[in-house]
């Protein structure tokens, strides 16, 4: 029983209401619909204004996070006065101001294997705006598990994908992808940067598709993947198709409940967001500087690119990217003492680890990176 | 052989790898060839393409072909997709 449009809602929504391919049906339809986007990030920012905006009767959001400064490069939904807020609750208000009529849920909680099944009952379909492969793998088994579609896009640096895993009427995402790439080997946008308007692409495709799927009109992204590259301005499909070995939609399926997704994906829980370092391989900023004051001989290497040291720099460190550092190693000196840094600790404590296998043992990873130089020795160096 | 942002650090950076071989397994191992450092990251130990990682020859993944045995002409374009994550 689809629910019936007030007045001011038909003024609203008319440049829908002449398109006979929505019309009052299909603005209905659009009324009576609920949706899920997991993450109110860069890919969730545009997916849930487009959503709203079109007039999706029942929204929701789910997020854990606190705005940061940061995150306005990319994540238009939210705004200056609202950093230091739940993103939730940023990204509802800007909902309801764009549209009032609208019913936004929002929940301020991890989405994990415990509350998943729960939080999504409600709602037809789920548009995963994540950022992890943990969270993704358990969005899929989650639509598969239970019938819905699964309005997918991912994104890196200038790249993106996007398409629809709908188990019923084709592939999942495990039929592509049956198992995650190795911890840490490909970064986030955390460690590598992304191009601010690259999830704008993404999620405006996806908050496309989830229009189109609610109207039931035009052919989805179901069984086909979406390569979108910003530099060259190139969009491509590839064919899905259906994976008979796929554990969770094929024939004989292994996973028939939510599993632990943090331990498939071998990356440590939502309690460890940092990789586990034992502690008698850090070093802290303050430590460092005081060893360095008093004129320890201590080889620094950054580990991070390039580019990143005209943000800032440490004098005396030598840069070697961790894409290089394998092929280095021999140039290193096992006798001396090294320490290793980067912007935030996650891409030296891989190269730690790199480091620690090869047989090092005199070296130590700068804790929370050259921010935590910039936040505790040197306050005039930038943070980013 | 087209390689996307996320693995060209193991290919110097390139966009593109010319590689030679008459099928997709040969054609890939050439590639590896030139960029050693990049075999344990995109194989598992028996030579095969690891679970996150796909090849395409033009719109179709090699897996729904003849796999790393499927012919190649001399101006076909491998197409390396990898699973990314970032939202």
């Amino acid at each position: 029983m689809l629910l019936e449009l007030s007045r001011a809602e038909i003024l609203r929504y008319s440049r829908h209401l002449l398109i006979p391919e929505v019309g009052l049906d299909g603005q209905r339809k659009l009324k009576s619909a609920s949706v899920l986007v997991v993450g109110t990030g860069g890919l969730g920012s545009p997916v849930a204004l487009y959503l709203a905006a079109a007039g999706v009767g029942h929204i929701g959001l789910v997020d854990y996070d606190v705005l940061e400064e940061s995150n306005l490069q990319r994540q238009i939904i939210h705004g200056t006065s609202r950093v230091g807020t739940l993103k939730v609750e940023s990204a509802r208000a800007r909902l309801l101001d764009l549209n009032p009529s609208i019913q936004v849920e929002v929940f301020n909680e991890p989405f994990t294997s415990a509350n998943a099944m729960r939080i999504a009952e409600p709602f037809d379909f789920i548009v995963d705006g994540t950022d992890n492969f943990a969270t993704r793998y358990l969005i899929n088994d989650l639509c598969v598990l239970s019938g819905k579609p699964d309005i997918y896009g991912a994104i890196y640096r200038f790249d993106g994908q996007a398409s629809v895993f709908f188990a019923q009427q084709g592939p999942c995402y495990r039929c592509l992808f049956p198992e995650p790439p190795p911890p840490g080997m490909v970064p986030s946008c955390a460690d590598a940067g992304v191009l601010g308007i690259l999830p704008g692409t993404i999620g405006t495709i996806q908050a496309t598709e989830t229009i189109k799927l609610i109207l039931g009109i035009g052919s989805s992204l179901v069984g086909r993947l979406l390569l979108y590259n910003a530099l060259d301005m190139s969009f491509e499909y590839v064919k899905l198709k259906k994976n008979p070995a796929c554990k969770v939609c094929g024939p004989h399926p292994e996973i028939t409940g939510l599993i632990d997704y943090f331990e498939f994906c071998g990356v440590p829980g939502l309690d460890h967001p940092e990789p586990a370092t034992a502690a008698e391989w850090n070093i802290s900023a303050l430590q460092l500087a005081e060893r360095l004051k008093r004129g320890d001989k201590i080889h620094l290497i950054d580990v991070r690119e390039p580019h990143e040291l005209a943000i800032s720099h440490i004098d005396g460190a030598q840069n070697m990217p961790l894409g290089m550092l394998a092929a280095h190693l021999g140039e290193l000196d096992s006798a001396q003492e090294i320490v290793l840094f980067c912007k935030s600790g996650t891409r030296s404590a891989r190269a730690l680890e790199l480091l620690l296998s090869a047989g090092f043992r005199k070296v130590k990873n700068l804790q929370g990176g050259i921010n935590s130089w910039a936040l505790e020795v040197d306050q005039s160096m930038p943070l980013y | 052989m087209k390689i996307p942002n996320t693995l060209r650090s193991y290919v110097n950076g390139q966009g593109e790898v010319s590689v030679q071989g008459a099928t997709a397994g040969a054609a890939l191992q050439d590639m590896l060839a030139q960029f050693p450092a990049f075999r344990p990251h995109l194989c598992k130990q028996d030579g095969s393409l690891r679970s996150f990682v796909n090849l395409y020859l033009g719109r179709s993944n090699i897996r729904d072909l003849q796999g790393l045995d499927t012919p190649l002409n001399s101006d076909d374009i491998l197409n390396l997709v990898p699973a990314i994550a970032g939202g």
